[in-house]
């Protein structure tokens, strides 16, 4: 387990590295720059912008002093917002955006195991499509229209929910946001759960555990559940993924002062700190949420450990 | 199952404390404005500010020498009382008695400190060239000389400060209102650099004080009890929410969670109109919307090629049915409600039929050596936007009349500017909205002198020179008559094909009083209040 | 957005081998869902490819007095016409070419390169292929649909571009299945003979593995295709969608999710063929699977 952790670790950094270079670049290579905009400034005024940002050095000096920058802990001022650094920045949006995340992740995975289970249970039923269909519907509707649909109708017709904005983080300003990032998400993880819950169940363990005459509920509950897990779980980090690119669109609609909404902004906008920073919070989340599933495939797959 | 109780009991008490919560809030006095505004503010820092939504917020906290009334129109501010020499070049403006939200005075100092900062290459304000007026502050601001003093700009005794202009500009007292003119406390801003605008840091001389400020999420304004005129001011405590979807926006507003809500999405005017028509609000904007062609590149060298492509547009057709929200087709530049200015010189067609229009433009085509079996071909550049996407699309379907074949291609509005500034396009959407409110702020786009803003690359020593002429005369009705030749010009060489005048676009509630429709649609807190 | 299948799931997708086609395609023909979802798909297709033939309108027809007009079978606009005035069905079916263009070729961009590269690595084994799926981990730690804005942004916007940016990130798990069903082929009995019969690496490649590889990765490919529908309805909402007069759904969509209340037609009938078209993919792609799947016998 440590040798795994260690490993990971070691392959992380060079991957951080790349991924950084790799984007600092590719956005200094799109055409325009912070500055532009309808109104052009006098030449001397953008001497002196690109001055105050430090633009006017080469590009692999910009390059070198971001990355001693990073190194400790400063992603340097936003190009857009000039009252804030990119730090200040993301940690305001941080704690909005995992909320939302993780409250997604967990309405997802409980309903999507929950109808993929239901799915298998009665495989090629009547029930088993009709749970299906619903949780495809999930990603027949692209969530740029289930958003503003679903506040349409509980903000506006139904006036149960406020329509936008965060107020404290309530579950009220909440609750619309999360089901909205979770649909899509619900549909894979359905799926995924139907599929090997029904490999698990046809498995010889389970005729075993069903011939010993164990109840069906602990058959289902303890044993067929756990290894039809399994595959759900390697697919958290892609979800992780699509969590994030959802975010984006919902963050956006919903007013959510996350950091989802910076992913997309600041490339338009050409802020290049802030498009460095969403790019590395990204990536140690998205590296640190494989090594955990990695970790938690390990607890859970007997196989992996003889291995 | 109990888990299901629990829940339905955590949910109970939730909507139980939820609604005292709301009853609590109406219990109270105080006076609350939500305020849906368009976008998050860049920076609050007057110097630095760049959009209308920023102007929104710093306003309704500091004042200039001058300030808007209700209306939109100037009045005296930071400056009780002022005096104008008679060759218009000397501006006395005499202090309002009044402090900052922290106790101390504004003074001269104050004033005078603030003019240097925005002029001061080191603060790269981006709008410090609307200050070039003044003497010597060009040649500041491009490092042409080093000392600050040389400006025209200086305090007679604390509470006098005097301005010298490098030729009279009428439009100077206008100017005094804009943001980048504004009074900053040199006690706070020396002492805090440009932390000095962070919220428990910023004080003010205006209507309200900064409070509180939650990037993207909201900023919270209180009422300033040191400001001078504050027994008039109605309303306690302001919420500015960033608001950038505007259809969001437009159903908080609709579900009560906004009062006031800046901008609404063009297509939902029918619905608007039918179901909430108290609540729209719009009014002529100071604001020109138009395709430049440029200049340096075939054939839109051409006269006969631009005139052909202007007249073919079917204005009338355009805003009354795909924009709808009441622009105005535009036949000339400068907007209706421009001030110092006479009759607009429209372009010499604009009594034409549009049938006729269509017919003589095919003939200049023809004649410029374009027919159907050579179409006129071209890319139409516009940047991401519902709005222009309708627009593009409209007059390509129009110019396809007269056999001219459009290639649209839009891009995001960092690459749209950088093109348009760069020459790297042949027929480009453009716009401009006033700064202040005269002919010279929208005239000065084609002056020669002016590069980059000057997309179009025209190039007219005779144009250049009215300009130059212009700026010279103090007599105003004088000034407008050369002005007004100017844009003749314009309308004669058409580097530019006008399209509409702008209209700004609000929902209030009507629950909100006070509020005034103005052309610089600047709408300052202190003069609203809330009924009921 | 990309849809990974876990890695247990390559096992479970693995086959048989050539002899199971007849005996799947049987299979396939049983299930009702899958029937009709090709059947849809086909019609679908069909529209597409026929639009100009189907209605009166051109694609990029203003008519002036008709500006967003709900469905008026008079002047034959069947699904109404969009804010500017123009046919919105001949326009569902243009967004239709494009959308399924997109979503077929750069399925088959990721085709390409994840089956050469999955085949290469499985087929090689030992150090290269530890290495070469090192890559593939590395590659999907990286925030993707960012480095797909980005290349929009960098590059400006072309369907070409569209095509290779999304194929590019959706080729790793198809390299991942590809290798796992090439490790399990190559251990069998024909492809031993042909080492020992002196025949090529490069034709035992071509010639038997990737054949035997094929059944899956039709299931992915099915799988994939909507994704990346989905992907570019997500670029068409961000405002990175096709230049006009062309259109996607996605761009349809995302015009007609502002209008939901006030022009709903220009919501919902972009939008239902979306959906269908979605719902067929996944439900053939899930058909596919049941059908190609021995353990499911």
């Amino acid at each position: 387990m440590l040798d795994l952790l260690l490993r990971r670790l070691l392959v992380g950094i060079p991957t951080l590295l790349v991924i950084i270079t790799v984007a600092f670049f590719m956005i200094r290579l799109a055409p325009g720059g912070p500055f532009d905009k309808e109104r052009a400034v006098t030449p001397e005024v953008e001497r002196n912008l690109l001055k105050a940002y430090d633009l006017d050095q080469p590009l692999l000096t910009q390059y070198g002093r971001y990355l001693t920058g990073v190194l400790q802990g400063d992603f340097g001022p936003s190009y857009k917002y000039h009252d804030f650094t990119v730090g200040e920045l993301l940690r305001a949006g941080f704690p909005a955006s995992v909320k939302l995340g993780s409250l997604a992740l967990l309405l997802a995975i409980v309903i999507g195991v929950s109808l993929g289970a239901m799915g298998a249970l009665y495989q090629n039923t009547g029930r088993d499509y009709a749970v299906m269909t619903l949780a495809m519907t999930g990603i027949t509707i692209p969530t740029f229209v289930m958003a503003p649909l679903l506040t349409l109708i509980f903000g506006i017709y139904l006036a149960w929910l406020p329509v936008a904005g965060w107020g404290e983080g309530g579950w009220r300003h909440l609750l619309l946001p999360v089901v909205a990032l979770a649909l899509p998400q619900i549909a894979y993880i359905a799926r995924l759960t139907r599929g090997s819950m029904i490999e698990v169940l046809n498995a010889n363990y389970i005729r075993t555990a069903r011939a010993k005459g164990l109840a069906e509920r602990i058959v289902i509950g303890r044993h067929a559940l756990k290894g039809a897990l399994l595959p759900v779980v390697s697919y958290l980090g892609p979800t992780t993924a699509n969590l994030v690119t959802g975010s984006v669109v919902i963050e956006t609609i919903f007013g959510i002062p996350g950091i989802g909404r910076y992913f997309v902004q600041s490339a338009l906008n050409r802020d290049y700190t802030m498009v460095m920073g969403t790019v590395v919070v990204y990536a140690v989340l998205i590296l640190l949420l494989n090594l955990l599933v990695d970790l938690l495939y390990n607890l859970l797959d007997p196989k992996v450990q003889q291995r | 199952m109990k888990p299901h109780r629990a829940a339905i009991r955590a949910l109970a008490l939730g909507i139980a404390l939820a609604s005292t919560l709301a009853l609590s809030g109406l219990a109270s006095a105080e006076t609350v404005l939500r305020r849906g505004n368009a976008g998050e503010p860049d920076t609050l820092d007057p110097h630095k500010a760049t959009g209308i939504w920023e102007n929104n917020i710093i306003g309704d906290m500091m004042m200039g020498l001058l300030t808007e009334d209700a209306d939109g129109k100037a009045t005296a501010g930071a400056a009780e009382s002022w005096t104008i020499s008679d060759d218009g070049k000397v501006y006395t403006f005499k202090l309002r008695d009044h402090t900052w939200s922290d106790g101390q005075p504004v003074t001269a100092d104050d004033v005078v400190f603030s003019i240097q900062r925005v002029l001061n290459p080191e603060t790269a304000s981006e709008y410090a060239s609307v200050l070039y007026a003044v003497t010597n502050a060009e040649a500041y601001n491009t490092g042409a000389i080093d000392d600050p003093a040389k400006i025209g700009v200086r305090a007679l005794d604390p509470k006098t400060v005097e301005f010298t202009l490098a030729s009279p500009a009428p439009y100077f007292l206008e100017l005094m209102t804009h943001h980048s003119a504004f009074v900053l406390p040199k006690h706070k801003v020396e002492a805090l650099g440009d932390d000095w605008v962070k919220p428990g840091n910023m004080v003010s001389n205006g209507a309200y004080v900064l409070s509180e400020w939650t990037p993207n999420t909201q900023i919270k304004l209180v009422k300033n009890p040191k400001f001078y005129d504050a027994a008039k001011v109605a309303i306690d405590t302001v919420y500015y929410t960033p608001d950038e979807d505007r259809s969001t926006a437009l159903k908080r507003f609709r579900a009560g969670e906004l009062d006031v809500s800046y901008e609404f999405p063009g297509d939902q005017i029918d619905w608007l109109r039918e179901n909430m028509p108290e609540a729209v609000h719009i009014s002529p904007e100071l604001g020109y919307y138009y395709y430049v062609f440029n200049l340096r590149k075939k054939p839109f060298d051409q006269l006969a090629v631009r005139e052909a492509l202007a007249m073919a547009i079917d204005r009338e057709i355009l805003c009354a049915k795909v924009l709808k929200t009441g622009e105005i087709p535009a036949y000339n530049m400068l907007p209706p409600g421009i001030a110092n200015y006479g009759e607009p010189a429209l372009v010499a067609w604009h009594g034409m039929p549009q049938a006729e229009r269509v017919a003589k433009a095919k003939e200049l085509l023809a004649g410029a050596g374009f027919g159907p079996d050579n179409p006129l071909k071209f890319q139409l550049k516009y940047n991401t936007s519902e709005d222009h996407k309708k627009i593009a699309v409209a007059i390509a379907a129009m110019w396809r009349q007269i056999g001219v074949q459009t290639e649209l291609f839009n891009s995001e509005v960092k690459v749209h500017y950088n093109d348009l500034q760069e020459g790297n396009f042949e027929v480009a959407r453009a716009a401009w909205l006033a700064d202040y409110n005269d002919p010279h702020n929208f005239l000065f786009l084609l002056d020669s002198r002016t590069k980059k803003l000057n997309y179009a690359g025209y190039n007219n020593p005779a144009y250049d020179k009215l300009m130059d002429e212009a700026s010279q005369l103090t007599d105003l009705e004088a000034r407008a008559k050369v002005l007004g030749q100017a844009e003749a010009m314009v309308m004669q060489d058409l580097p530019y094909a006008p399209i509409y005048h702008y209209v700004s676009e609000y929902l209030v509630s009507p629950r909100v009083k006070g509020w005034v429709d103005n052309a610089k649609n600047l709408h300052r807190v202190r003069y609203l209040s809330i009924e009921g | 957005m990309s849809l990974a299948l876990p890695d247990g799931s390559e096992q479970l997708l693995a086959i048989e081998g050539r002899s199971l086609w007849q005996d799947a395609w049987r299979r396939l023909l049983r299930n009702k869902a899958a029937i009709v979802a090709m059947i849809l798909l086909a019609i679908i297709a069909a529209m597409a490819v026929l639009a100009p033939w189907l209605s009166p309108h051109p694609y990029d027809e203003i008519y002036w007095e008709r500006i967003q007009a709900p469905p008026d079978f008079a002047n034959q606009h069947w699904f109404g016409t969009d804010g500017n005035g123009r046919d919105l069905f001949v326009r569902t079916l243009y967004g239709a070419r494009v959308s399924l263009m997109v979503g077929i070729l750069a399925t088959g961009v990721s085709l390409l390169i994840g089956v050469l590269y999955g085949a290469t690595a499985g087929f090689l084994g030992g150090r290269i292929d530890s290495l070469m799926m090192r890559f593939v981990d590395f590659m999907y730690s990286m925030p993707f649909m960012f480095f797909v804005i980005l290349l929009m942004v960098v590059f400006g916007r072309n369907i070409f571009l569209i095509f290779v940016a999304l194929g590019a990130v959706e080729w790793l798990t198809m390299a991942r299945i590809v290798r796992g069903q090439t490790l399990s082929v190559k251990r069998r009995d024909f492809i031993e003979a042909a080492h020992a019969a002196g025949v090529r690496k490069r034709k035992i490649i071509t010639r038997h593995i990737i054949p035997n590889v094929l059944g899956p990765v039709i299931v992915y490919m099915t799988l994939t295709i909507p994704q990346v529908i989905l992907t570019e309805s997500f670029l068409s909402f961000l405002g990175l969608g096709v230049q006009e007069p062309l259109t996607s759904w996605g761009v349809l969509i995302a015009e007609g999710a502002q209008q939901m209340e006030s022009a709903p037609w220009m919501l919902i009938f972009p939008a239902s063929f979306l959906a269908v078209t979605l719902f067929c993919f996944n439900f053939l792609g899930d058909g596919l699977r049941d059908a190609l799947d021995p353990k499911d016998r």
